[in-house]
């Protein structure tokens, strides 16, 4: 149903790009993943940069030189008219994360009246990280409505107003502000459909950035994944790609129940293939269910948010040592998809779980638990938890890179957990 | 309308036991000029020079529309036979609902928290009964009385608090949760101060649907009550500040009871004069004496009057009472035996009783009846609730999520709530 391409760097196809040696003049490269066919044309955007790096890292990658590879791209964007044009053929289009964001809430809006979204900053700003760029103008001040700095308020104006029928998305600056109104999320958002019995839902959205960023220091770099996680009532999304932040976002939106949705301010900038069903105002993920960024048989990881981009990075690193891992972006801590992750250990009989939360009572444990408790005879080695570590966060540079996962540590526990002898901690 | 800032109001002198006899009292209920388009005389006048009394009638803020009611009103009585009777059931209903809650409590059959709101019902009747049916309400824990006043019925309430199946929330919200979509009660919140955001969300819908979805008679309005600690908390701040920014068609409704638990409100405020926070917001600052149900009336149809045109909120200190314990595991050892009685005293419905019986507007047997009459409801009330069922095992499982498939995806594949035997078992997820 959804195109299971890759969501990595959209530039690094670098072991899937299979040019047709047959057609030397073909004007399209096939890219072939596991179930799926995904038509490279011409990126319309990016322009001079983005051709100079694709031919490098085509070039790379099949080990031709860059120049050859270079004519031959630039002969796949002269040569249009040659182009047999299949049914399914559409420019494939990047996007970042922002971006994505910022469309999905520009397609709400507009779809429904009842949206509005309420937060800091969020109107003649133009949003803290920009993502509710230019909403203001198309949509106006009742519905882009900038407030005083009042978590707890706001918040509980969004649960009041979600209670009559509108569907408030409220944007805090940071998840960590988020915690002035935490009360509001939980007591009254969450509780109420149960308390009313049913007679009150509060269809709210409550997004913003969350987990650590560079440098911003203790307060302003904790992940509420699991926090958010535990509570009955809520769903908490945790997108990673353009596409992720684009589907499950209109998902959350039209979804009657309250739903927290943690982004990542570091993702914000990132650009990632998007396809046009992607880009189509009706696309919508399914809430609850995990996607397999890629299969493997050897070990599984789980990751969400930006560690999904280090999962599949570790990944590539693994495979160099004949460790074939499957990634698993998880996209949804409540409900968490606990039938693809097991269905995914029964398969490897091997798990790594990455988060970048602190490590006691996180995502992770959940997992592991879930993992214990259906798959226990499949696993072949105890699960290993990755986390950031149980420490606030400091703020120098390389404190602060020790104090969450990075790639090498990520590598460093499949492989334990493959038994291949490494040590425990990280050498600094 | 001016508000001269410059001037620094002296602060008042904190006694703790202000309303005792031998001290001043700080509101005298029986020398208080009436809200409609008077300035506030303080007492304590003494130590305040000319001018900062000059300043004290800013503080007041009572807006000139009010001041050109007063000049309107013809009629000697304050309602008519029909609203007389009508406010009056509403304050023996609760007064005799409460009273039977006690004692379900203490029999076992109620459990948990139980909040009485007796001796407070003027409030309540005084504000509610002049609501339509599209209208909210917010309350806080202390809340079975605002939901009947709002037209829940007597025995949805019982059956909630026995936590039965047929309660107002089917026995899932229980005596601080008492929600009901059709009457327009949003709760019942258990911590204070939560309400209140929640009800200016409400005011925020109503104007939303006014101005963006274009409904054009859309002039809900929305009350949130809540007690003097309650002043006390940020959110009751902020959303003041929202209100008035905003102009939100909601009435921000304190029952002043002077007591949070075993706090008293002197000892815990700085400046215990509630009515004045409002104008520090922009708002209109009323204060009124809540044991009356008539002036609470007569406040409440300005107030909500002003709300419904898009003038804005307006904050109504209602200095009330209440004869019992916070909650009935309440002690109540601090309370000044000599407070208690003095209230006893005014007791709202023997205030009404008189009032009716005096202007001619009913008499004894008339009033009889609707006592009978109410006693009848509440024992009805109490049968319909020990009655009937408790809640199904299922029924741990539902309401959750508006849409249950937030439960997620099984073992097999599907989504859980589909499987039949999804609420079957334990709660196991």
């Amino acid at each position: 149903m959804y195109n299971c391409h890759r969501s990595d760097r959209s530039i690094d196809f670098s072991h899937q790009l299979l040019l047709p040696a047959s057609y030397p003049h073909s004007v399209f490269a096939i890219i072939v993943n596991h179930n799926s066919f995904f038509f490279l044309f011409y990126p319309v955007f990016q322009g001079e940069k983005m051709w100079g790096i694709l031919s490098q890292k085509l070039g790379a990658a099949r080990g031709l030189s860059s120049q050859v590879v270079g004519n031959y791209v630039l002969r796949l964007r002269l040569a249009p008219s040659a182009m047999p044009m299949r049914h399914y053929s559409s420019a494939t289009k990047e996007m970042t994360v922002r971006d994505a964001l910022n469309s999905a809430l520009d397609e709400e809006m507009a779809a429904d009246p009842n949206v509005f979204v309420m937060g800091e900053e969020v109107g003649e700003y133009q949003g803290a990280y920009k993502i509710t760029k230019g909403l203001l103008d198309k949509y106006g001040p009742e519905r882009v409505v900038d407030t005083p700095i009042t978590e707890a308020g706001f918040a509980g104006i969004g649960v009041g107003s979600a209670y009559h029928g509108l569907r408030p998305v409220i944007e805090f600056m940071t998840f960590n502000f988020s915690m002035q109104a935490i009360d509001h999320i939980i007591n009254s958002a969450a509780k109420s459909n149960y308390m009313s019995a049913g007679q009150i839902n509060v269809p709210i959205v409550f997004r913003g950035p969350n987990g650590p960023a560079a440098g911003v220091g203790a307060q302003h770099s904790q992940c509420y994944g699991a926090w958010y996680g535990s509570v009955p009532g809520l769903k908490v999304l945790v997108p990673y790609s353009s596409e992720d932040a684009r589907g499950l976002l209109k998902a959350a939106i039209r979804d009657p129940d309250p739903v927290v949705f943690l982004e990542n301010e570091l993702l914000y900038g990132e650009t990632f293939p998007i396809s046009a069903e992607a880009l189509d105002s009706s696309f919508c993920l399914p809430i609850g269910k995990a996607k397999i960024e890629r299969e493997g048989k050897d070990i599984t990881i789980t990751a969400f948010s930006k560690m999904v981009g280090y999962a599949l990075k570790a990944a590539e690193i693994l495979e160099k040592e004949g460790i074939n891992a499957e990634v698993i972006n998880l996209r949804s801590i409540r409900p968490l998809d606990r039938a693809t992750i097991n269905a995914s250990v029964r398969k490897t009989n091997r798990l790594v779980t990455v988060e970048e939360g602190f490590p006691q009572h996180g995502v992770g444990a959940e997992i592991c638990a879930t993992v214990v408790e259906d798959s226990f005879g499949y696993l072949d080695a105890p699960v290993e938890r990755i986390a950031g570590a149980d420490v606030p966060t400091p703020y120098a540079a390389n404190l602060e890179r020790m104090a969450f996962p990075q790639i090498e540590d990520i590598v460093r526990a499949a492989k334990r957990a493959c038994y291949r002898s490494v040590p425990m901690a990280a050498s600094a | 309308m001016a508000f001269s800032g410059a001037k620094i109001i002296q602060p008042l002198p904190l006694h703790t036991t202000i309303r005792s006899p031998n001290n001043p009292l700080l509101f005298d209920p029986f020398t208080s000029s009436p809200f409609l388009g008077s300035t506030r005389t303080l007492r304590l006048s003494q130590s305040i020079s000319a001018s900062q009394r000059r300043c004290a009638s800013h503080i007041v803020a009572v807006s000139d529309v009010f001041k050109e009611k007063k000049l309107k009103s013809n009629t000697n009585l304050l309602l008519t036979k029909e609203e007389g009777l009508q406010v009056y059931e509403d304050m023996i209903l609760g007064r005799a609902f409460e009273d039977m809650c006690a004692q379900m409590y203490y029999r076992g059959k109620m459990f948990g928290f139980v909040h009485l709101y007796n001796g407070q019902e003027a409030v309540s009747s005084g504000f509610i009964k002049l609501l339509k049916k599209e209208d909210s309400v917010v309350s806080t824990y202390r809340d079975h009385v605002h939901a009947l006043s709002k037209g829940v019925p007597a025995r949805a309430v019982m059956s909630e608090l026995f936590g039965k199946k047929t309660g107002c929330c089917r026995g899932q919200g229980g005596s601080m949760h008492m929600f009901s979509a059709e009457h327009n009660v949003l709760g019942g919140f258990a911590f204070i101060g939560e309400g209140i955001p929640v009800a200016t969300g409400a005011a925020f819908a109503s104007k939303y649907r006014r101005e963006v979805l274009k409904e054009a008679d859309c002039d809900h309005v929305t009350l949130a009550f809540f007690g003097d600690g309650t002043c006390n908390n940020g959110q009751f701040f902020e959303c003041l500040n929202m209100a008035a920014l905003w102009k939100l068609p909601i009435i921000f409704v304190v029952e002043n009871n002077l007591w949070a638990i075993g706090m008293s409100h002197l000892r815990s405020t700085s400046d215990p004069e509630i009515w004045k926070k409002g104008p520090a917001f922009g708002m209109p600052g009323v204060h009124v004496d809540g044991m009356d149900v008539l002036k609470v009336r007569e406040v409440a149809k300005e107030a909500i009057g002003r709300a419904r045109r898009g003038e804005g909120p307006t904050l109504v200190e209602c200095e009330t009472y209440r004869f019992r314990g916070h909650s009935l595991a309440d002690p109540d050892e601090l309370r000044d035996p000599a407070e208690k009685a003095r209230y006893a005293a005014r007791d709202p419905i023997t205030a009404l009783k008189k009032y009716l019986i005096e202007s001619k507007l009913a008499n004894e047997a008339e009033l009889l009846a609707i006592e009978k009459k109410i006693e009848e409801v509440v024992e009805d009330a109490v049968e319909f609730a020990d009655e009937s069922p408790a809640p199904s095992r299922s029924q741990l499982l539902e309401n959750v999520f508006a849409d249950p498939r937030g439960f997620g995806i099984g073992p097999d594949g599907s989504y859980r709530c589909e499987d039949p035997k999804f609420t079957e078992g334990t709660a196991q997820v």
